[in-house]
C-alpha cells in the first residue's frame, strides 16, 4: 500500500505486487475496523502482536520488527537481538511482522499495546511520532561512539532531543553492469553533457538508457528526489518536503520539465512495470542504467558485475553532492514496559559490535551506521556504498520519509503517476499538487 | 428455568393492564417463547447497531473532521464541509473513481450477467456433459478476486505475459490507464459469469416443468416460452441477480487493489477510501468523507430495491 517497501521481497516466488497486496488487504481490514469506524479499538493489532510475556521485569524486553521470514533484513535483526541477549542476558521477545503489514498498521500498533522498541526510520517520520508523543526521548543513550554527527542529526526531533538509534542505511544511485560498460566503451558520466552523450551512445546500440518502473508508486519518487536535489539543491528539496515551498513554483516546474526531457531515454510505460521487471531488464542488458536503491540486488542476485555511480550533476553551481540514503533504526515507544532494558538495547544497537553481529547474520546490501563497524565482510556493493555516501555532503532520506506520509501516499504517488502518463501537462500536475498540499499542510 | 420465571412473571405483569381482547390474541406465545423471540431479535439488533450503525454514523461525523488518527478525540479538528469540497474540487482521483464505478456496474450488467443467464438457460437443457460445463464455469467463483487478479497477471504482464506472446502485441494491459479498467473488468467478469450462471441455473431448475409443457402445447416457441413464461416466473431470482450485480460493482475493491492499489486508471471509490484511511497516511476525516459518499450512492440502490421488494410483498 501506500507506504513504500524498499526492502528485499519476502516472497520471491510471487510477483511482489501480489505478495504485498494480499497482506495489505488484511491490514486494511484491521485499520478499517479501527480507523474508519472511529471508535477506539486500538488494541486490535497489538492483540496479534504482543504475546504478552510482559511481566518478566528485569530480564526481558520486546522488539517489534518490520521484517519477518527468512529474508536478510529479518535475519540481520535477529542476529542483533541474539547478540544483545548473549551479552546482557536480557531476553528479547521478537514480534516479527511482514513489512507492508507493519507499515500499514503502525498507527494502531503504536496506540495499542506496542513492543518496547520497534524498527523505524530516521528523519521526518521519526519526528512526526516524537511530536505526537508516541515515542520517547532517548537522548540519554547518546552520544553513541562511532555514529557520525549527520546521523545524530537525523535521529534528533524538533525539540532537540534524540528519539532514534540508527542501525543501517543504503544509497540510491545509478546502477549499471560493468561488463556491459566495458564491452561497449561506455564511461561513467559526471556532467549533464556526459550523461546526454552516454544516453545517445546507448541508443545507437539499441539499448534503452534507463530502466524505469513505477507500478508500485514509490520508485519514481527516487527519480524526483535526485532531479530536485541536482537542479534546486538539497536545501530547497528539504524545505519543499517540509511544506515550506510551493509546488507550483518555477523551481519545481523546472524539475518536471527536465524529467520530461529525460523520459524518452527511459523505458516506456513505467506504470505497468514493477521495479523487479525493470531490474531484470538491466540484468539482461536491455537497458544500460537504473536509478534505484542498492536492494536492487534482491531482484537480480545472479548479476555479478553490478556497480553504481551517483547521479551526475545537472547544474554546475549545485553539483552532485546530495543523495537519498534512507537510514533504518530503532525507536522506543512512549511508556515502554521494560524501559531500562529497552534503553540498554538501544545503546547496544548503535554500537559497532551490534552492527557487526547484524552484518554477520546475513548478506544484504546495507551499510552499518556505525563508522567503526567492521567492513571486512562487506561485498563490493557495500564497500562502494560506503564510498559514495561518505563523499556526499548532504543526505536526504527519501520522499516518503522526508515529508508527511499522508501527503506522500495520497498526493505524490497519484500525481507522479499522472505526470508519467501525461508528461506534457507539467502545469496541471504542479497546480494540483499545490492545491492538495495546501489542504493537507494547512498553508 | 428457575431464573427465567421471574423475568417471565415481569413480562406478564407488564401486559397486565392491557385490554383483554388484544391480550387474548397475543396469548398464543408462552412467556418462554416470548423470551426466546426477544433474545432472537435483540442479539441481531445489537450486532446491527454495533457493527453497522455506529460505524456508519461515526464515519459521517468524522467526515467533517481533520484527524490523523493519533491521539484522543480532543485532537480532532472540526472543519465543516471542507473534506467534501476538497474531494469534489481538488482531489484528482475522485471523478474518475465515480466514472469507473458506473462503468463497472454497466459492464457487469450488460456483459457477464447476460452471459451468465444465457449459459444457465443453455445448461438447463441437459446437454451432454452439462455437469462438466457447470463445474468449469463455476470454478472461478471459488477463487477470491485478489487471487483472480494475480492469475490474470500471468496473462496480462507486458513482458512476460501470455496474451502479448500469443497476440504478438506489446500492450501494457494492467498499466495503460486507457485499457487496464477493461482488462480488470474482463477478469472480474470471468468470475461473475459463473456466479450468475449458478444462481440462475438453480432458479431455472425450480421452474415448474408443466408450465413449459403448457406453453409448448399452446404452440409457443423456445424463445417465446422463455421470455413470456419462464422469465416472469423467475422474478424473485431476477431481483436477486440485480441486487448482486449492484453490490458487486459497488464493493469492487480486491482485484483493483491487487493490480495497482486503485491508481492510474483503476481509481474506484472503495480503493480511494482505503488508501486514505489505511496506514500511516491516515487522513481519517478525508477517507470518511469518501466513505460517506459511497454510502450515499449505495443507499440509492438499497432504497430502490426495498421499494420494489415491499411493493411485491404488498401485492
Amino acid at each position: 500500500m501506500p507506504v513504500s517497501r524498499r526492502g528485499p521481497d519476502p516472497l520471491n516466488m510471487i510477483p511482489p505486487s501480489v505478495a504485498g497486496m494480499s497482506l495489505s488487504r488484511r491490514g486494511f481490514l484491521r485499520s478499517a475496523a479501527v480507523g474508519g469506524a472511529l471508535v477506539g479499538l486500538p488494541g486490535l493489532l497489538s492483540a496479534c502482536g504482543d504475546d504478552g510475556g510482559g511481566g518478566g521485569a528485569g530480564t526481558s524486553m520486546s522488539l517489534g520488527m518490520n521484517e519477518a521470514g527468512d529474508i536478510p533484513p529479518a535475519q540481520r535483526l535477529r542476529a542483533m537481538a541474539e547478540a544483545f541477549t548473549q551479552k546482557y542476558d536480557i531476553e528479547v521477545e521478537r514480534n516479527e511482522v511482514e513489512h507492508n503489514t507493519f507499515q500499514e498498521n503502525i498507527n494502531t500498533y503504536l496506540q495499542g499495546n506496542p513492543d518496547d522498541v520497534f524498527t523505524w526510520f530516521a528523519g521526518f517520520r521519526m519526528n512526526q511520532f516524537a511530536e505526537q508523543g508516541l515515542i520517547t526521548d532517548i537522548s540519554d543513550v547518546w552520544p553513541i561512539e562511532g555514529i557520525p554527527d549527520s546521523f545524530k542529526e537525523a535521529s534528533t526531533a524538533s525539540d532537540g532531543k534524540q528519539y532514534f538509534v540508527p542501525k543501517d542505511y543504503y544509497p540510491w544511485a545509478v546502477f549499471y553492469r560493468k561488463d556491459v560498460f566495458e564491452k561497449n566503451g561506455f564511461e561513467v558520466p559526471e556532467t549533464q553533457a556526459d550523461l546526454m552523450s552516454l544516453m545517445k551512445q546507448m541508443q545507437s546500440k539499441d539499448m534503452i538508457p534507463f530502466s524505469f518502473a513505477d507500478k508500485d508508486g514509490w520508485p519514481a519518487m527516487g527519480t524526483f528526489d535526485i532531479l530536485n536535489m541536482r537542479i534546486n539543491g538539497y536545501d530547497f528539496h528539504m524545505s519543499l518536503m517540509a511544506g515550506e515551498e510551493a509546488w507550483d513554483s518555477s523551481e519545481v516546474k523546472q524539475v518536471f520539465e527536465t524529467w520530461r526531457e529525460l523520459l524518452p531515454f527511459h523505458q516506456p510505460d513505467p506504470l505497468g512495470r514493477t521495479w523487479q521487471e525493470a531490474a531484470t531488464s538491466l540484468g539482461k542488458g536491455e537497458t544500460g542504467m537504473y536509478m534505484f536503491g542498492t536492494f536492487i540486488v534482491d531482484a537480480i542476485p545472479d548479476v555479478k558485475d553490478l556497480d553504481f555511480f551517483t547521479f551526475p550533476e545537472l547544474d554546475s553551481s549545485i553539483g552532485a553532492d546530495a543523495l537519498d540514503a534512507p537510514i533504518d533504526g530503532f525507536c522506543m515507544v512512549a511508556g515502554a514496559e521494560n524501559e531500562d532494558n529497552a534503553k540498554k538495547f538501544l545503546g547496544f544497537a548503535g554500537t559497532a559490535e551490534a552492527q557487526d553481529a547484524a552484518n554477520n547474520g546475513a548478506d544484504a546490501p546495507f551499510i552499518s551506521a556505525n563508522e567503526s563497524a567492521s567492513t571486512d565482510t562487506y561485498t563490493d556493493l557495500q564497500k562502494k556504498s560506503v564510498e559514495v555516501v561518505s563523499a556526499a555532503a548532504n543526505i536526504a532520506q527519501f520522499l516518503d520519509r522526508d515529508t508527511r506520509s499522508d501527503f506522500a501516499s495520497t498526493v505524490m504517488i497519484p500525481s507522479l503517476q499522472k505526470f508519467l502518463e501525461d508528461p506534457d501537462d507539467v502545469d496541471g500536475v504542479t497546480t494540483s499538487i499545490q492545491e492538495q498540499k495546501v489542504s493537507i499542510f494547512g498553508s | 428455568m428457575s431464573q427465567a420465571q421471574p423475568v417471565a412473571a415481569a413480562v406478564e405483569k407488564d401486559h397486565g393492564p392491557r385490554p383483554k381482547r388484544k391480550r387474548g390474541e397475543k396469548q398464543r406465545l408462552s412467556s418462554r417463547d416470548r423470551a426466546v423471540v426477544v433474545t432472537m431479535v435483540a442479539i441481531p439488533t445489537i450486532f446491527v447497531i454495533g457493527l453497522v450503525w455506529i460505524p456508519a454514523i461515526g464515519s459521517v461525523i468524522l467526515s467533517f473532521a481533520n484527524w490523523g488518527g493519533i491521539g484522543g478525540f480532543d485532537t480532532i479538528q472540526w472543519i465543516g464541509l471542507k473534506n467534501y469540497e476538497d474531494i469534489v474540487n481538488i482531489y484528482p482521483p475522485f471523478w474518475p473513481a465515480i466514472r469507473h464505478n458506473i462503468i463497472w456496474l454497466v459492464f457487469l450488467i450488460l456483459g457477464p450477467t447476460m452471459l451468465g443467464i444465457l449459459l444457465a438457460v443453455i445448461l438447463d437443457r441437459e446437454l451432454r456433459g452439462s455437469r462438466f460445463y457447470q463445474t468449469a464455469f463455476f470454478m472461478p467463483v471459488v477463487l477470491s478476486l485478489a487471487l483472480i487478479g494475480f492469475i490474470w497477471q500471468l496473462f496480462y504482464s507486458q513482458q512476460q505475459g501470455l496474451l502479448n506472446d500469443v497476440l504478438g502485441t506489446n500492450v501494457d494491459w494492467y498499466g495503460d490507464p486507457d485499457i487496464n479498467l477493461w482488462a480488470v473488468l474482463v477478469a472480474t467478469g470471468w468470475r461473475h459469469t459463473g456466479y450468475i450462471m449458478l444462481i440462475y441455473l438453480a432458479g431455472l431448475k425450480g421452474v415448474d416443468g408443466t408450465l413449459r409443457e403448457a406453453a409448448a402445447i399452446d404452440g409457443a416457441g423456445e424463445v417465446k416460452t422463455f421470455f413470456q413464461v419462464v422469465l416472469p416466473v423467475m422474478r424473485p431470482i431476477n431481483l436477486i441477480v440485480v441486487v448482486i450485480v449492484v453490490i458487486e460493482s459497488l464493493r469492487a475493491f480486491d482485484i483493483v487493489w491487487v493490480v495497482n492499489q486503485g491508481r492510474n486508471g483503476l481509481e474506484i471509490i472503495a480503493a480511494l477510501v482505503t488508501s486514505n484511511v489505511v496506514g500511516e497516511a491516515s487522513r481519517i476525516g478525508f477517507g470518511s468523507a469518501l466513505a460517506v459518499i459511497m454510502m450515499a450512492i449505495s443507499s440509492v440502490f438499497i432504497t430502490i430495491y426495498l421499494r420494489v421488494v415491499m411493493k411485491d410483498e404488498q401485492s
